[in-house]
This record gives C-alpha cells, structure tokens and sequence, in this order.
C-alpha cells in the first residue's frame, strides 16, 4: 500500500495542512509519499522532506504548474498514480479543484472530506452539515481521498525523505492564469490558529471589525473569522468565512461575537475545544452549543473582555 | 449560445437532518426538500446571461426522483428555457451524476455548463469537476464572478488565500460560489409560465450510464452533541473561568 498526498504550499513555504494529511495518511498504512506541484517550489520540497513518516517527495517544478491549475496538476498526478493506491490530498481549495478530475478521470469516486480512518479501509465523512457522520468503503481499485485537517493532529518533524523530480506530462491548456487578490494579513492564518475571534452581521460594518473585534484578536494573538452574513455585507473577505460551506476550524478557544449560530455555521467550528458566545439574545441558537456563554452587547463586552485580558496579563 | 445548468433537489438548508436509529440512512421521511442553494446561484447567472443577451437558451437538467420535477419547475420559473428530468430513484454518486450530465453535453453541445458547487445534502464538491474532466474542458471551480467574452471567460473564483482570475476559453464548466449573485424569487406569472414549459423524462438506461454505486455506505450515525454549558455574568468572569477552568488563556 502506498499513498500520494498531494502537498498544500506556497511554493516557497508548506502548510501545515500537508503534516496533518500525513498523519490520515499514515493511520491508512504503508508509505506515504508527497507531491510538490508547482513554480520555484524547492523550499516547499525540503520543508515536505522534513516531515517525519514521509518516505519520498516527488517535486514537479514547472512554469505550468504555477498557480496550481486544476486541469495541469491533475495531469501531472494522472500521469504518476499508476504507482499508487490512494491519492490524497488536505482539503483545501486547490484540492477541491484537482482531486474530483483525477478522481473522474481515473473512474473512481473520491471521498472528500475524511474525518477519520478506519480499518479495511473504511473511512468517515460528515454529510447534512456535520449533522450526520458517514461511514464508506470504496469498492474502487484506487481511492482518492481529500482530508479535513483539523480532524488530524500534524505529523512531526525530524524526518530527512529523498526529493526526486517528476515531469509535467504535456496536456491541453485549458485555462490560464490571470491575477490574484490574496490577503495579506499578519494574523494567524484560520486553519492553524490556537484561537479565533469571530464576528457576524451585529458587527454591522467593516470599520466595527477592524476598531472593535481586531483588537481583541491582537490582545489574544488570535486569528479573525466570520458568519456567512458578516462576508456577504462585505465587512470582511471572503477568506475569512467559517462553516459548512466556508473554512472548517477545530481551535483551542473559539469566540463566536454577534453570530446567531445556524446550522451552515456550527458546521465549521463545532469541533473547536472551547466555544465562548457573546450575543445579546438569550434564545440565541449559538448558546446551545458554547461551553461559555456572556448575554451581552457586544460593543460593550468586547472592549471589556479586551481589557480584562490584558490586565491578567500584566499581572 | 447556449448554457446548461444542473440543479439537485436536497433536504431544505433550514432543517437539522437526523440519522435514522437503525443507522442505514439519513431520516428524509417529510422533511421538506428544495433546490441546493447553489444551484439557485448557478440558475440566476444563466439567467442573468440570457438578459444580458449573451446567451440564447437555457437548459436545466436533474438526476433525481420524480418529486425533482419540482426543482425542474423552480428553475424554469427562474428563467430557463426547458427542462430534462433523469429519474433516478436510488443514491447517484457525483462521478454517475457526472457521467449522466456528459451524456446530455455531448447531446445539447452547449456552450457552459454551470453547477453549484456542492450540494448541501452530501457535501461532496466533485460532480463539476468531474464533469469537467470528463468532458476534456476547462473548470473554474468556486466562481464569484463571471465575465463571458467572445468565446472566451474570465471567472474570479474564492480560494483559501482570498480571490484568484482565471481565463479559460469556451465550451467550459464553472461551480457556483456564494457570492456569484443573489437568487431572484420566482413572480407568480413566471411560476405560471413554467407550468407550460416543456421537461422531458429520462432514464440513466437512455444514456448508457450505470448507478451502481462505487462507495459502500457502511453506517450513519449522529455525531456526540456538544452540552450547552454555563452563563457567565461578565468579561471578567469569562475570562477568570477560560483560565483556571478551561485552561486555554
Ligand atoms: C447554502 C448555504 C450555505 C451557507 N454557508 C454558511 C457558512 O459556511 N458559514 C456561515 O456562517 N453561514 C453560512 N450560511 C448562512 C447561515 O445560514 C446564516 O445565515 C449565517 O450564519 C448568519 O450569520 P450571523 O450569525 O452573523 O447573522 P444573524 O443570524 O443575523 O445573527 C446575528 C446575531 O447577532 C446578535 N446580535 C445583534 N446585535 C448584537 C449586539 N449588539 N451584541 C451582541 N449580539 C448581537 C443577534 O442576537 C443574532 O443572534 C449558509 C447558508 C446557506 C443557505
Ligand atoms: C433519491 C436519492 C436518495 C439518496 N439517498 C442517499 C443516502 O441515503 N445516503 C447517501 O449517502 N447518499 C444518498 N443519495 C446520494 C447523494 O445525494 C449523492 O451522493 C449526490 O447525488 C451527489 O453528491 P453531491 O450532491 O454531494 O455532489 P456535489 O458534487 O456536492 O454536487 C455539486 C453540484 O453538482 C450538481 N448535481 C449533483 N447532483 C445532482 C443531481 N442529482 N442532479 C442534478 N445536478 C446535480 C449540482 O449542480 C450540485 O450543486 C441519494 C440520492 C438520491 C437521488
């Protein structure tokens, strides 16, 4: 048994997403190997080296696989899965892209979002946002499989795998590159974070997130998300959504401020350790679930909490 | 041109699914069922682009039970043109579902394809992609805009990172994100005139596509709830408890 995982990186930089792939990986059995894919990438390559319980990193460094377009990198996986029996991947928006096309071209059918490995090679998936977990097993001669990682906990460092290159194969192109818009932020990145302060509709403006819930953030060194409604306001990007159908985040303390609790988004935190609720309605649905609930107005209790955080700090 | 839009009837986003105690499925009896919102989002763009004059016809396909009609009939009070209703009564995974949509490509050869991007029920996010590379096109998955040029689009599509453009040229297949647009209501006369729209009934046999399943659902169960826990009385309490109590500050 041998797995590709399919690395999550900025070419110059891995993500801890990819670790905690390697641990799914792992719990699945034999070894596991890691494909780097893309421009200039050799410093995601050493770092993938690196993580212990990796035997081998494939990296494929090529001028069509910057920006890791699906229709390219699901060539270049195509042309190597010969040599494997699952193909993986975290579940992160680049491969949500690529791994269905591997998947279809391959004639298998992937199982996204693997919360847990079993044995004979059973696997559980949430469905109905989150509110039913599924057991599946595939009856495929290869699986593909995209990994929730705050499900798994990152594998360890300390390994020294062999890096061998791999050619892109030649294909169509069917899409090209035409920009980015990515944030930049020197917060904690949501999927990694120990803690996050989130905000919703009732913090009503752009300007509120920034001079009322940022703050505290910063007293916490946490990192900022959000409810559907507070992105679709535009008070924030779209990055920064937490929920079924945005980022799924399991951290230490998770401060839900002004969000009411639906169901899309308990989705994406309700494996958070700690759940801490402010919103000023009692009945409010986010109580059911918070492990700490303050029945407040938030542009009160947040400047409060802020304070009281960083007088036990200094203390 | 001409613009096919795949649309699923899923459980109504609002309801709390439950598993049933025997374990084998999701407990569906009279819960109330809807399009996948996504859908809705990918139906208004084709809309949208038909108004726009961009596009000329608009059809809307399903792959589901009889009752899927409905979803047909919302979708064509929306705007489309015509509907093709492919019944299946047992689970259809994304790669079938895929498979059945590539039959109906090769056969309407339309121009795009637009799919939400997951379907709300099963959550999987594939059958676009799937879609896509069975039909040998080019996909821009997760799309919050959509520019059409003269056989070619440009899509802006939200990532991890925030926003990412792509170009691609058509014929092409595109997944419908949250923030494309804003679904209309369908007015009454609209819902009228869909009731004179034609959908015609299909079978998977009709396409040569088998529904055997390739994943075998073992068990479903509910996950451990979470307990409401306590009220704190202030900031100061909160934080007096996340400390000695909860130990995460
Ligand atoms: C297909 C689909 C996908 C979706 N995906 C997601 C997703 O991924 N993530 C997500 O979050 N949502 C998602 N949603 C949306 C979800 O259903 C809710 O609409 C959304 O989460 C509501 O956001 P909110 O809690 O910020 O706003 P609201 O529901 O409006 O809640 C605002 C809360 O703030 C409280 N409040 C108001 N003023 C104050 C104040 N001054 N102080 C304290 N409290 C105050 C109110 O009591 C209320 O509880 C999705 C919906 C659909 C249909
Ligand atoms: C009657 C019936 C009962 C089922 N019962 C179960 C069950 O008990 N347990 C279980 O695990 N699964 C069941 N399923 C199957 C499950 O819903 C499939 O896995 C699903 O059809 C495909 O996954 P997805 O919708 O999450 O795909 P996604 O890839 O998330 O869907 C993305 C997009 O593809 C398009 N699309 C997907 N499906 C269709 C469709 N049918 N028609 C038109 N467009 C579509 C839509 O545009 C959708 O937004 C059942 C299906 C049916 C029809």
């Amino acid at each position: 048994m041998t797995t590709l995982i399919l690395a999550e990186h900025q070419d110059n930089h891995l993500d801890e997403a990819t670790a905690k792939a390697v641990t799914a990986a792992r719990r699945i059995g034999g070894d596991v190997h890691l494909l780097i894919a893309g421009k200039d990438c050799r410093p995601a390559a050493e770092a993938a080296a690196r993580i212990e319980g990796v035997a081998k990193v494939l990296l494929a460094d090529d001028d069509g696989l910057a920006n890791r377009l699906a229709e390219p990198v699901a060539a270049l996986i195509l042309s190597l899965a010969g040599g494997y029996d699952v193909l993986a991947a975290p579940a992160t928006s680049t491969a949500k892209n690529i791994m269905p096309r591997v998947a279809a071209l391959l004639d298998v059918m992937q199982i996204s979002d693997v919360i847990a490995v079993g044995e004979d090679g059973q696997y559980q998936r949430p469905i109905y946002a989150g509110n039913i977990i599924q057991t599946v097993a595939s009856d495929d001669p290869k699986q593909v499989l995209t990994i929730r990682a705050s499900a798994f906990p990152a594998a360890g460092q300390g390994g020294s795998a062999p890096i061998e290159t791999v050619a892109l194969p030649d294909s169509p192109r069917l899409s090209s590159f035409v920009g980015n818009e990515l944030s930049e932020s020197a917060r904690p990145e949501l999927g990694g974070a120990r803690i996050i302060v989130s905000g919703g509709r009732a913090l009503g403006s752009a300007e509120n997130f920034d001079n009322v819930l940022a703050p505290l953030a910063d007293s916490l060194g946490a990192a900022i998300g959000a409810s559907r409604a507070a992105v679709d306001a535009g008070y924030v990007s779209n990055d920064l959504q937490v929920g079924q159908t945005g980022k799924i985040v399991a951290p230490d303390l998770y401060i839900a401020c002004g969000i009411s609790g639906a169901i899309q988004h308990l989705a994406g935190m309700k494996d958070s350790k700690i759940i801490v609720a402010i919103n000023k309605d009692p009945e409010a649905p986010i109580f059911q679930i918070a492990d700490y609930g303050l029945v407040a107005d938030l542009f009160e209790a947040i400047p409060e909490l802020k304070s009281e955080i960083e007088a036990k700090e200094s203390a | 041109m001409k613009i096919l839009v795949a649309v699923k009837m899923v459980t109504d986003p609002n309801v709390k699914v439950r598993a049933l105690t025997d374990g084998t499925g999701p407990d569906l009896a009279s819960v109330k069922m809807a399009m996948n919102p996504f859908d809705e989002i990918a139906v208004e763009e084709a809309v949208r682009l038909k108004e726009a004059g961009l596009a000329t016809e608009i059809v809307a396909v399903s792959i589901g039970p009889a009752k899927a009609s409905d979803t047909l009939r919302t979708a064509l009070a929306m705007g489309a043109d015509r509907g093709i209703l492919i019944r299946a009564d047992q689970a259809v995974e994304p790669l079938a579902v895929a498979k059945l949509l590539r039959a109906v490509a090769d056969e309407e050869a339309p121009d795009l394809v637009l799919t939400g991007k997951q379907a709300i029920d099963d959550d999987s996010n594939q059958t676009g992609q799937m879609l896509a590379a069975l039909l040998g096109w080019g996909q821009a998955t997760f799309a919050s805009r959509v520019k059409l040029g003269d056989g070619t689009l440009e899509v802006t599509r939200e990532v991890d990172g925030g926003l990412q453009t792509i170009g691609l040229s058509l014929p092409a297949v595109v997944t419908a994100d949250l923030r494309l647009n804003e679904p209309r209501y369908a007015s009454l006369p609209n819902i009228m005139k869909a009731k004179k729209k034609p959908i015609a009934e299909k079978s998977p046999a009709d396409y040569g596509v088998s529904l055997e399943p390739r994943l075998r659902v073992i068990r479903v169960e509910e996950p451990p709830t979470r307990q409401a826990g306590i009220k704190v009385g202030s900031a100061a309490e909160l934080v007096q408890r996340l400390h000695n109590e909860a130990g995460v500050l």
